[in-house]
């Protein structure tokens, strides 16, 4: 077999595939040999790393890190270089890439998924000098900070559409793995839908996959079969799901950006990420050495009021009415009178998970592991 | 559905390969482009079948003419289709593109419950529906099937005949390509609409093994097919109608129900494996 193997490289039909076969056969999010890191020849220049999981077009999660990435070498010219690999697997491999990425000189690492952070604080550790910002982490170290928004507050206004827009009183949401992150979206999305329909439930199917267009399909048509006549998403890839619901003639909830083109007539609105500031502060923050003790020196979580966060245009059946009430609700989270998390809620069997006059933390919201009344699904403990 | 038959034919002859998974993801994003590039669907799916054919004929060059180790070189197309069409299909993850849309047969899709599911659907998936026939004709019945068959079981009498048995077989690999790229092509341009890297996600690997589980018959390996997919359509169903059932069982649940039938459908009938493919497994042993 290795004999074979050796014969094979000699070939030199497949030395990119067999180094993606050794390097790990998570078979997870694409073939890692697409992973390059860009070549950079620094001069004087600060230079600035980022990975990500998967393509940058995919207008999903990528795609808005992505435009990130390109604000900070926009707002900073020369003095910046900025190192981009796509499709960094969540594994040993995202460890290699950085570790590449510092012999080139990279002293600001941004890994932006949430698996990157194990491999992400090994390296950290080895280079106490330099400064990593991991998108969505739970856990710091000394020169890791996490960052993150609340995007669970866009995924309440978001609910408020749906909860407006459905006659049938019942929603579908196509999740991917039941961790916080997702999680609190659902619960966010049915009580922003409560609060404008009290009747209304959220039925959830997990898929178990970022993004596997065949099961995003199965799972949305399964939901749309049973009666749920808007459809939202927690997915990396978003345009399968909003396509189909254009097709099918259910309403669309996005993610991540604005795909409100994918569904011009069943598009309502979606939550979505503005990293750009944020990022060119961020990177600034590091650069000048000012990062220990700096406001993104543990868990940075900004929201709504700080433009990190944001709701999509809204599409064309969205009614003047339902747009006040929910630019309404928009102002006073901005304001920070509002919470999308506060009050009596209760979970799925009843009991109160956040007592009336109570406003959750992020700490307490992003610990999530039940779903609210009023959604349908299983998570497992 | 496509990948299993192709990998029946292309095992048939003695050859296994697990590229399957290549010429399904290199079907997918063919058919994909060439549909938007032309607005024929029809060029998609030759085009899907000439890449996953194409995948086929390096694998079959590689095995028959230079001796290479099947398992090592099937695993080396799988890697090698999903990272060309990572690389390739970049300018297409955005794109939009209709692709071949349902057809519902008039009456057949008047029957209720089955008639909407079964007769409402795209061509592709009807020619899926006549394949497995087809296929079992061509393969025990016709002349071409048998030739094929006799390079799988003994290359040597074929020889004898005068046919060139490596012919042959590559014959037989490069049909079983196209056809699983054919099956890659139906997933982007038919069901899901949408292209983006690694979307056919291991079917091609499940193909591999329904084959060998249903002994390479292209009857059982169509039971086992639509078992599996049946039970991925009743895990997502159970999770929609509120089952209370961890999400992590439910996802097991094609596996598990694949096997379970496979065993039952195996045990009844004569589980034989291809000569010449048994002389591999046994060799790699080794």
């Amino acid at each position: 077999m290795r004999k074979e193997m050796k014969k094979l490289l000699g070939t030199g039909l497949a030395g990119l595939s067999v180094a993606a076969m050794l390097s790990g056969c998570t078979g997870t999010e694409g073939g890692a040999d697409t992973a390059q890191v860009s070549a950079a020849d620094n001069g004087d220049a600060a230079v600035v790393g980022f990975i990500f999981v998967g393509a940058k077009d995919d207008y999903g999660y990528n795609k808005a890190a992505y435009l990130g990435s390109l604000a900070v070498e926009e707002k900073f010219g020369d003095k910046v270089k900025v190192l981009r690999s796509e499709n960094v697997p969540e594994t040993e491999e995202a460890s290699r890439t950085l570790e590449q990425m510092i012999q080139q000189g990279a002293t600001v690492l941004f890994p932006t998924s949430y698996g990157h952070l194990y491999p992400a604080m090994d390296v950290a550790e080895k280079h106490p000098d330099l400064v990593f910002y991991h998108q969505g982490g739970l856990e710091c170290a000394d020169n890791l900070g996490t960052y993150f928004g609340t995007i669970y507050e866009p995924y309440y206004l978001a609910g408020m559409a749906a909860g407006a827009a459905t006659e049938s009183d019942k929603l579908g949401f196509v999740g991917s793995f039941p961790i916080p992150q997702v999680i609190e979206n659902i619960n966010a999305f049915e009580l922003g839908a409560k609060a404008m329909n009290p009747d209304v439930t959220t039925t959830v199917i997990f898929t178990s996959s970022w993004s596997d267009p065949a099961l995003q399909t199965s799972a949305a048509n399964s939901l749309i079969d049973s009666g749920c006549d808007v459809i939202a998403q927690h997915q990396d890839s978003t345009k399968t799901i909003i396509e189909l619901c254009e097709d099918k003639g259910v309403y669309a909830v996005g993610y991540h950006a604005d795909a409100s083109e994918l569904a011009p007539n069943m598009w309502l609105t979606a939550a979505i990420w503005k990293w750009d500031e944020l990022f060119c502060d961020m990177a600034e923050t590091a650069i000048e050495g000012k990062f220990d003790g700096s406001i993104y020196d543990g868990k940075y979580r900004a929201g709504i009021a700080e433009g990190v966060v944001d709701l999509a245009s809204f599409g064309p059946s969205v009614s003047q009415e339902t747009k006040d009430a929910i630019n309404e609700v928009k102002q006073k989270m901005i304001d920070g009178t509002f919470s999308a998390f506060s009050g009596l809620i209760k979970d799925q069997n009843g009991n109160v998970v956040c007592e009336d006059g109570h406003t959750m933390t992020v700490d307490e919201a992003e610990s999530m592991n039940y779903f609210v009344e009023g959604v349908i699904g299983t998570i497992e403990e | 559905m496509y990948g299993i038959y192709g990998e029946t034919i292309t095992e048939r002859v003695g050859v296994i390969n697990l590229g399957t998974e290549g010429c399904m993801i290199a079907g997918a994003l063919a058919g994909y482009a060439f549909t938007y590039k032309s607005g024929l669907p029809f060029m998609g799916v030759l085009m899907g079948a000439l890449c996953g054919g194409l995948l086929a004929f390096i694998h079959s060059l590689l095995v028959i003419y230079r001796g290479a180790n099947q398992l090592a070189t099937g695993l080396t197309i799988m890697f090698m289709g999903v990272g060309i069409t990572a690389f390739l299909g970049i300018d297409y993850v955005s794109v939009s593109c209709k692709g071949l849309s349902p057809v519902a047969i008039p009456l057949l899709s008047q029957i209720p419950v089955l008639g909407p599911v079964v007769f409402n659907q795209d061509i592709l998936t009807y020619i899926s529906y006549i394949l497995c026939p087809l296929l079992t004709w061509f393969l025990f019945k016709s002349r071409s099937g048998l030739i094929l068959r006799a390079a799988g079981e003994d290359s040597e009498v074929l020889s004898v005949y005068g046919y060139n048995p490596k012919l042959v077989k590559m014959a037989g690999v490069i049909l079983g390509g196209m056809i699983s790229g054919i099956g890659g092509a139906q997933l982007s341009m038919a069901y899901t609409h949408t292209w983006i890297e690694n979307m056919t996600n291991g079917r091609g690997v499940v193909a591999v093994a329904l084959v060998v589980l249903a002994g390479y018959n292209p009857k059982y390996a169509m039971i086992g097919a639509y078992v599996f997919g049946g039970a991925q359509a009743l895990q997502l169903l159970l999770q929609a109608q509120g089952v209370n059932i961890s999400t992590f069982i439910l996802q097991m649940f094609p596996y598990i129900f694949t096997i379970f039938a496979l065993f039952i459908a195996a045990k009844s009938g004569k589980q034989s494996a291809p000569a010449e493919l048994k002389k591999i497994i046994e060799s790699s042993a080794n």
